[in-house]
């Protein structure tokens, strides 16, 4: 019960996007249609589980034991670059149109700092392995729901019309803010 | 290469953040005030002019595939010498800008200059472009905590000048989009893009 | 400019050699901020001891494990010419939104709730986090043996901030641990 409490405050109380500001630049990049940003967000739902599980390990079984708290930022950025290679490559064989399509915005995952954003929160937060995993889910989830609604808003925008200087980037911060304001609504849910 | 213009680019022509649209996380996460976003954005300008000096200075010795990786591990030590540093003797802004200082190290203007210009570069000019492209950044970050203090709590850095509490929007989170959204909107019209 | 062949072994090599580098320069920061940072921590602590029991000349301080609780209450307990004044007490809640909240909070004597001081909280900005502002100065001057120390929602006197009914129940949570602990640490002083 507590996990479901977690991931409904993840997705929805505390966006990771539209609250904690983590993940801007993917979620301003990629967000134009609707396909491009489903495949972005599983690529970070993918590489924020499993970089939240590898980097919570190496916190409680190296640096914490050790004394190597300092090592935190060099240690973790490490790990999420390493995965992001891999799921390159893994992307690469197993669907050469997602890969292509992504484009330059898969190494890009390496600096979305939703990710080591996450990672740096469960440290912070203290919670355990299993609580660290579905915080992860949760908010890869939430990442995901902002940008696909996002693109969603944006896809309707690109027909419609602008005021010449509001186009592009301004309009599209400003629909981002209806939509945080939007989600403020959820604040006490939980 | 002409180090004034090198210099002087990351103010106007090619701000990192009006212009070039980076480095959006900080941007709206750190400008609640003005003192914090200047604070974020000198703290940045460290961390970005140090790794240009130190990228600029191995970029020989650098394999090209794994030349990634490397910049990040370089910008990661100076983001955590910038942590502790300010951890002992800015502790206050320190605990303002929490989990953003060390996500200096993903902020895309420190290694996309590391890429495009200090591998590229010699020491010098990297410097000055990382000068220029950190204060550029911090005066953009300035500007957007300062107009949000002032419509959020009618205050600037600290000194209020109405006594009452602002139009609350613009320190949360829907604030500093919208804010960041017209800002980018005037400097559009002022600067004749549109 | 020839650069360095991609060959694995340089890969490696090079990798291996910045980020030794690199964490050796990070190690040395440490070493030489890590004075500075416990100072800072100690300030921190000493600031808050004034700001909730005011006007001692001295105190002396004393741990107490709390009936409910993994961890110990620290007291601090100030003396103004011989006579205690009243106490600081480093008091907890894991009840918080975003778990652990650290205050500390000064009584009088009888109990009487002279102010609290968050020392450390995760809450949201903006919201959770107005528990170390307006939201604590209700409790001044308030004796939890006749102030219900829960939030009206739940059947107390405490007004919760609006939207941060988990902080505010949280900073009830510490306040009542603390004073809970202090009665039974007068209880025994009396005995």
């Amino acid at each position: 019960m507590e996990y479901i409490i977690m991931i409904i405050s993840a997705v929805l109380v505390s966006n990771i996007v539209l609250a904690n500001f983590l993940g801007i630049c993917p979620f301003l990049g990629v967000s134009g249609k609707i396909t491009t940003a489903s495949g972005m967000a599983g690529a970070v739902l993918f590489v924020m589980a499993v970089a939240s599980i590898v980097t919570w390990m190496i916190q409680q079984y190296i640096l914490t034991p050790f004394g190597l708290g300092f090592l935190q930022t060099i240690a973790f950025i490490l790990v999420i670059a390493a995965l992001v290679q891999v799921v390159e490559i893994i992307l690469k064989k197993v669907s050469p149109p997602l890969y292509q399509a992504l484009g330059v915005f898969l190494p890009l995952i390496t600096t979305n700092c939703a990710i080591l954003g996450v990672a740096l929160l469960i440290t912070q937060k203290e919670y355990n392995l299993i609580e660290g995993t579905i915080y992860a889910i949760g908010n890869a989830l939430g990442f995901a729901l902002a940008l696909i609604i996002f693109a969603g808003i944006r896809e309707h925008l690109e027909l419609m019309e602008v005021p010449k200087g509001m186009r592009g980037m301004p309009i599209a911060l400003v629909v981002a803010g209806i939509l945080s304001l939007a989600f403020m609504g959820f604040a006490n849910l939980v | 290469m002409d180090q004034m213009k090198n210099f002087t680019k990351g103010f106007f022509k090619d701000n990192p953040v009006f212009v070039m649209l980076l480095g959006m996380c900080p941007t709206l996460a750190t400008t609640s005030s003005a003192i914090n976003g200047l604070g974020m954005g000198i703290a940045t300008t460290f961390v970005l002019t140090m790794a240009n000096i130190v990228i600029s200075l191995i970029k020989n010795l650098v394999p090209d595939k794994v030349r990634i990786p490397i910049f990040i591990v370089v910008v990661a030590s100076f983001v955590t010498i910038v942590d502790l540093v300010m951890a002992g003797y800015a502790p206050a802004l320190h605990a303002q800008l929490g989990i953003f200082i060390p996500l200096i190290v993903v902020n895309c203007i420190v290694l996309g200059r590391a890429e495009a210009f200090a591998s590229r570069n010699n020491v010098f000019s990297s410097m000055i472009d990382g000068l220029g492209m950190g204060l550029g950044f911090a005066m953009a970050l300035t500007l957007l905590g300062s107009v949000r203090e002032m419509l959020g709590n009618y205050s600037l850095f600290g000194h209020k000048f109405i006594q009452t509490d602002g139009i609350l929007v613009f320190i949360l989170s829907p604030g500093a989009f919208i804010a960041l959204g017209f800002l980018i909107a005037l400097i559009n019209k002022v600067t004749k893009k549109v | 400019m020839a650069k360095l062949e991609s060959t694995f072994l340089n890969m490696f090599l090079t990798l291996l050699t910045v980020t030794a580098i690199s964490s050796l320069g990070a190690g040395v920061v440490y070493n030489l901020t890590k004075e500075p940072i416990a100072e800072v921590a100690r300030q921190k602590q000493q600031r808050a001891i004034e700001q909730v029991m005011p006007g001692f000349d001295e105190y002396r301080r004393f741990a107490v494990m709390p009936a409910n609780g993994q961890d110990s209450l620290i007291f601090f307990e100030g003396t103004k010419d011989g006579e205690v004044i009243g106490v600081a007490v480093n008091t907890y809640t894991n009840l918080g939104y975003s778990g652990l909240i650290k205050l500390m909070v000064g009584f009088r004597p009888d109990g009487t709730i002279v102010n609290y001081e968050v020392l450390d909280h995760k809450e949201t900005p903006g919201l959770g986090s107005k528990i170390a502002e307006g939201f604590k100065e209700q409790f001044s001057g308030k004796n939890p043996v006749d102030f219900k120390l829960t939030v009206t929602k739940d059947g107390g006197e405490v007004d919760a901030i609006t939207a941060a009914t988990i902080s505010s129940r949280a900073v009830c949570d510490a306040l009542s641990r603390a004073f809970v602990t202090y009665e039974e640490v007068k209880k025994q002083q009396n005995q």
